[in-house]
């Protein structure tokens, strides 16, 4: 924690968990998709189902997921911006496991078809925490940048993708893997100190046994 | 910033003989390996956004639940048309909290301070001081670094969140922060802040996290009133020679002590307090989505 984390962020009201830190979701959520989502289904959790409303917290999320930040003073406005834009979406509640009071879950259609469903908690202070994507279980910030890679659950994948980031003199911070099931799909989480370059991430897509690539910068 | 208590803060500038906001501006930039000027340029980015959320309070504002809004024009209007017992620059810091508080509630732009829910307590203090005396901006940085250095140690050995500690942690962590900053402005020395810091935060011990409904409107938005008349209060004591008897550092350690002994229903979840009398309970199934 830092001076700034005292003074500051510099936010859209009225909460830094309910409406900060969901704006925050969106974010990330739109630049995990990497297109513009043409459809978004949203579930609240635990006090965002509840407080939500009066929080903010719906407006938040989808302010986020136009690629808005939480001092877009647009955000009180961004349900009529992203039906002006041809966004179509719908919110609902949910009661997940075992998670934080301050959850949402979203699934994501983007214009050109990708897809992808997220699970974030909103921490405190504007903090996030990704904890769910794709129906694998993960814990990333989107504070650092992020590699995220599904592939299929063989060896030598990770070694392979450890390797092409240090030809590119990349260090990794923190990795994590998790899989579905022995043999299944897994997903490599992977925070690194340096930004990574858009061919070094086309590189990865053309690893065989690698489904999908997903970068956060 | 590495610093643990206020007592090493201070020592730390003994030590070092130079202003206590440069040791802790030096010391933090040190930490997140920014330099001096970055530092320097955030803080003013911060200051100009503080400045810019008072002037954009609107009168007509409402927020989503139609509880709040409106009462910040009321104060600054009625101040003209009656003299305020507690005078006219005390007026002016009430209808200040109030309309940063409000502007919160509904959807504006804010600087969290410590948090969003208590935004309003240091630019209540701060704003109107500085207009009053003529202080320039460079000077008014000065003292934000003495505000975010006292709040950082109290969130190190405490907590700025009412969801952990209560409203003293929010309102009075902010109060505490603002009162050690105005005595600063006010040509007191570093001692006289810790003191009016360590009385602020002392006279808001036991503050319950109590929102209706679970929203940072009520008692939030007033809230933040006493949390700004109270920093000026201990900032007066501290700059006429009045101690706090207890340091500051165990005043902060007693804070973190209370509020692990708040029960949940008094940290933020709606439930007790006032978010469980009969007029918040009956705002709550009016305002929230029925399950
Ligand atoms: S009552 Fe709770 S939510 Fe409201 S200002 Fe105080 S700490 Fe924040």
């Amino acid at each position: 924690m830092n001076l700034f984390d005292i003074l500051g962020p510099v936010m859209v009201g009225p909460s830094s968990s309910h409406t900060a830190g969901a704006v925050r979701i969106g974010y990330v959520a739109r630049k995990l998709l990497g297109e513009f989502p043409k459809k978004a289904e949203i579930l609240l959790h635990g006090s965002f189902a509840t407080t939500g409303t009066g929080h903010g917290t719906d407006k938040a999320l989808i302010s986020g997921l136009l690629g808005m930040q939480p001092d877009d003073i647009r955000i009180p406005q961004s349900f009529e911006l992203a039906r002006a834009q041809g966004m179509e979406f719908s919110f609902g509640t949910v009661a997940l496991r075992d998670v934080h009071p301050n959850t949402a879950l979203l699934r994501l259609t983007g214009e050109n078809g990708k897809q992808l469903e997220i699970t974030a908690s909103s921490l405190g202070g504007g903090r996030i925490k990704v904890i769910e994507i794709d129906g694998i279980r993960s814990s990333f910030t989107g504070e650092a940048p992020t590699l995220i890679v599904h592939n299929l659950d063989r060896p030598g994948l990770v070694a392979e993708v450890t390797s092409l980031l240090y030809n590119q003199s990349i260090n990794i911070a923190t990795m994590q893997l998790y899989r579905n099931r022995r043999g299944g799909t897994a997903v490599m989480i992977i925070e690194t100190d340096q930004l990574i370059n858009r061919k070094a991430v086309e590189a990865f897509e053309k690893i065989k046994g690698i489904v999908k690539v997903t970068y956060l910068d | 910033m590495s610093f643990q208590s206020i007592q090493e803060m201070l020592n730390a500038e003994k030590q070092q003989g130079l202003p206590l906001w440069q040791i802790i501006m030096e010391e933090d930039a040190r930490e997140t390996g920014i330099s001096a000027e970055e530092s320097k340029a955030r803080m003013s980015q911060l200051w100009g956004a503080m400045r810019a959320a008072s002037r954009e309070y609107e009168d007509s504002l409402r927020s989503t639940s139609g509880l709040v809004g409106g009462d910040g024009a009321r104060m600054r209007d009625g101040i003209k048309q009656h003299e305020p017992i507690c005078g006219e620059f005390i007026g002016l810091v009430i209808a200040q909290a109030l309309q940063m508080a409000e502007s919160n509630a509904c959807m504006k732009r804010i600087v969290a301070a410590p948090t969003a829910g208590s935004c309003g307590v240091l630019p209540a203090v701060l704003l109107p001081y500085q207009s009053k005396h003529n202080i320039p901006d460079e000077r008014m940085l000065e003292s934000l670094y003495i505000a975010a250095g006292v709040g950082q140690i109290i969130a190190t050995r405490a907590c700025i969140s009412g969801a952990e500690g209560g409203c003293q942690a929010e309102i009075g962590s902010a109060s505490a922060m603002a009162a050690a900053a105005v005595v600063y402005l006010a040509g007191g020395d570093s001692d006289q802040s810790m003191q009016a810091g360590a009385i602020a935060l002392k006279n808001l011990l036991g503050l319950v996290c109590d929102p209706v409904a679970g929203l940072v409107e009520v008692p939030c938005v007033k809230r933040n009133v006493i949390g700004a008349v109270n920093a000026l209060s201990a900032a007066d004591m501290a700059l006429c020679g009045i101690q706090s008897v207890i340091p500051f550092d165990e005043v902060i350690d007693a804070m973190r002590e209370v509020g692990s002994q708040m029960s949940p229903g008094l940290r933020e979840t709606g439930e007790g307090g006032l978010a469980g009398s009969p007029t918040g309970i009956k705002i709550k199934k009016r305002v929230l989505p029925q399950r």
